[in-house]
């Protein structure tokens, strides 16, 4: 692989661009891996790359069923925090934060991490409680953020209405180290790095059915012919309960559709995150210039890759009483995601009845955030059979009543 | 927009008149049943691709429960029926097979 800098930009600008190689290569599936990921998204990719990279594994291949980060890795608004109130929580997606930090120099790929600093709003009392109780708990466990006053709410967020009758800006919680990222960024640079692991990503390629033989699994069918695996990893978001039942489990997992919109790209206006959890919209200015904005989820199951319509309406509406002058903006796009709703709000990185099984799954309306520290996770899970970032997480807790209840702490916007 | 026919007063409700309400007829587990039976009855729940069976209330409307027959895959709605059973009623049963033969949803098909 030839590396990306300064000097290989400056060298191909002087020969017209024409010595780039490929980024990753598409190989065709081989007959056997050691490990097979399902899903070459943002979490398999970083389950490959830390499997390779930590663990020394690198007999691995990467299925997708469509291409390399179309799913929710595509389709998510790209905030990344850490301020959760739960210890295991705070622990793997701190992990993940701290990871998003180097992660450009790691991979050799700018992923584009902007540490802008993300505030959630505390727009009732109720919040405020909550949200100065998860700064007390986020002090203990070593996640800097501070609970803020509305003056420097303002200070921060120069275009926000802090005295909406309706929604009153009361504080918020800081993280400072909290941003964004470029999404597609962070799919391509695992994809790149896990190729020149010489790692296989196969796009196109559905996997049917997982075979096993006595309890354990011994390969997948897939579009492109049976493919034999050690160990295998799930790591497909809103399509795990389809998984699951080639595998011969069920999981406590709903899927539903979340949306996003952009609005038409405007000066920047807005240099910090800010998510408003009461009326469920969220909202950051890309570097295009573009209001990027996220809203709640869907009350039924759904696959379709879209939303109701009245959602948007719902968030919109809201935000436009705290932040006034977006409401002269004209919306571009709207799209959206499937997500894997657990019942505590919490994700699932577990071992399965199904020996050398492993999945990843139920991040649902916040995944995006989690992929670095997802992928390392779960690669010392599948590496090692155990991992102390995953041991809270495990498929089993909901029978032990051992929940992570995060759906308290984090609302909907999660 | 998905639009339901509400069993009880008739009125065809988009979806800001109603409430979706999870998985349609559970089989409910108290005290004194298994672990498998109170866990499956607390948190498994049919997350099918396709065919999917549920609960909704027409909660700016009549007020009143029901359940629908969807499919998650297009937002097809195959009929609404009654809260008052246990199963779904034939006539819905055969105009799903006659859209998506072969179909199953737990121990329905």
């Amino acid at each position: 692989m030839k590396r990306y800098s300064i000097f290989a930009v400056a060298r191909e600008a002087a020969r017209y661009h024409t010595g780039w190689d490929r980024a990753w290569a598409s190989p065709e599936p081989k007959k056997k891996y050691d490990a097979i990921i399902i899903g070459a998204g943002g979490h398999g990719l970083a389950t490959a790359y830390y499997l390779g990279k930590n663990h020394g594994i690198k007999n691995v291949a990467i299925l997708e069923k469509g291409w390399l980060g179309g799913g929710n890795t595509g389709r998510n608004t790209t905030i990344i925090r850490s301020n959760y109130l739960q210890d295991p929580s705070a622990a793997i997606y701190e992990k993940s934060r701290s990871l998003y930090e180097t992660m450009s120099q790691d991979l050799n790929y700018n992923v584009m991490f902007s540490p802008r600093g993300v505030i959630m709003l505390a727009q009732t009392e109720h919040e405020v409680r909550g949200y100065l109780r998860t700064a007390h708990a986020n002090a203990q466990q070593g996640v800097a953020t501070e609970f803020i006053g509305p003056e420097q709410v303002k200070k921060l967020v120069p275009i926000i209405n802090i005295h909406g009758p309706r929604y009153p800006v009361l504080g918020g919680l800081w993280q400072a180290r909290g941003g964004t990222a470029r999404h597609d960024a962070v799919a391509w640079g695992y994809a790149r790095a896990c190729s020149d692991m010489g790692m296989d990503v196969i796009q196109k390629c559905e996997v049917t059915g997982v075979r096993r033989e006595n309890g354990r699994v011994v390969g997948v069918d897939t579009t492109k012919g049976a493919i034999d695996c050690d160990k295998l990893g799930i790591v497909v978001a809103g399509h795990t309960s389809d998984l699951a039942e080639m595998a011969g489990f069920r999981l406590p997992i709903e899927s539903v559709a979340l949306q996003a919109l952009v609005s038409e790209p405007i000066k920047p206006c807005m240099d910090v995150v800010v998510m408003a959890n009461t009326v469920h919209g969220y909202m950051s200015q890309s570097d295009k210039g573009e209001m990027v904005i996220g809203g709640g989820t869907d009350g039924f199951n759904n696959y379709t890759q879209r939303g109701s319509f009245h959602h948007i309406e719902e968030t919109v509406r809201a935000l436009v009483e705290t932040f006034p002058m977006i409401s002269r903006l004209k919306m571009l796009r709207q799209w959206g995601g499937i997500v894997d709703m657990t019942g505590d709000r919490s994700p699932i990185l577990s071992k399965t009845p199904v020996d050398g099984v492993f999945v990843n799954c139920g991040w649902g309306t916040g995944g995006f955030k989690a992929i670095p520290g997802s992928g390392w996770a779960m690669a010392e899970l599948m590496a090692k059979g155990q991992s102390p970032l995953t041991d809270e997480f495990s498929m089993w807790r909901f029978r032990e009543g051992k929940f992570i209840d995060e759906s308290v702490a984090a609302g909907v916007a999660h | 927009m998905l639009i339901l026919e509400c069993p009880y007063c008739g009125v065809h409700a988009e979806e800001t008149e109603l409430h979706a309400g999870g998985e349609a007829h559970l089989k409910r587990f108290g005290p004194g049943s298994s672990d498998d039976d109170f866990e499956n009855y607390l948190f498994m729940r049919e997350n099918p691709k396709g065919v999917h069976f549920e609960r909704w209330r027409h909660v700016n409307g009549c007020g009143k429960w029901f359940h629908a027959a969807r499919c998650t895959m297009t937002l097809e709605v195959f009929g609404t029926y009654s809260a008052q059973t246990t199963e779904p009623p034939k006539d819905i049963c055969d105009k799903i097979s006659a859209k998506r033969p072969g179909w199953s949803w737990r121990n329905f098909s």
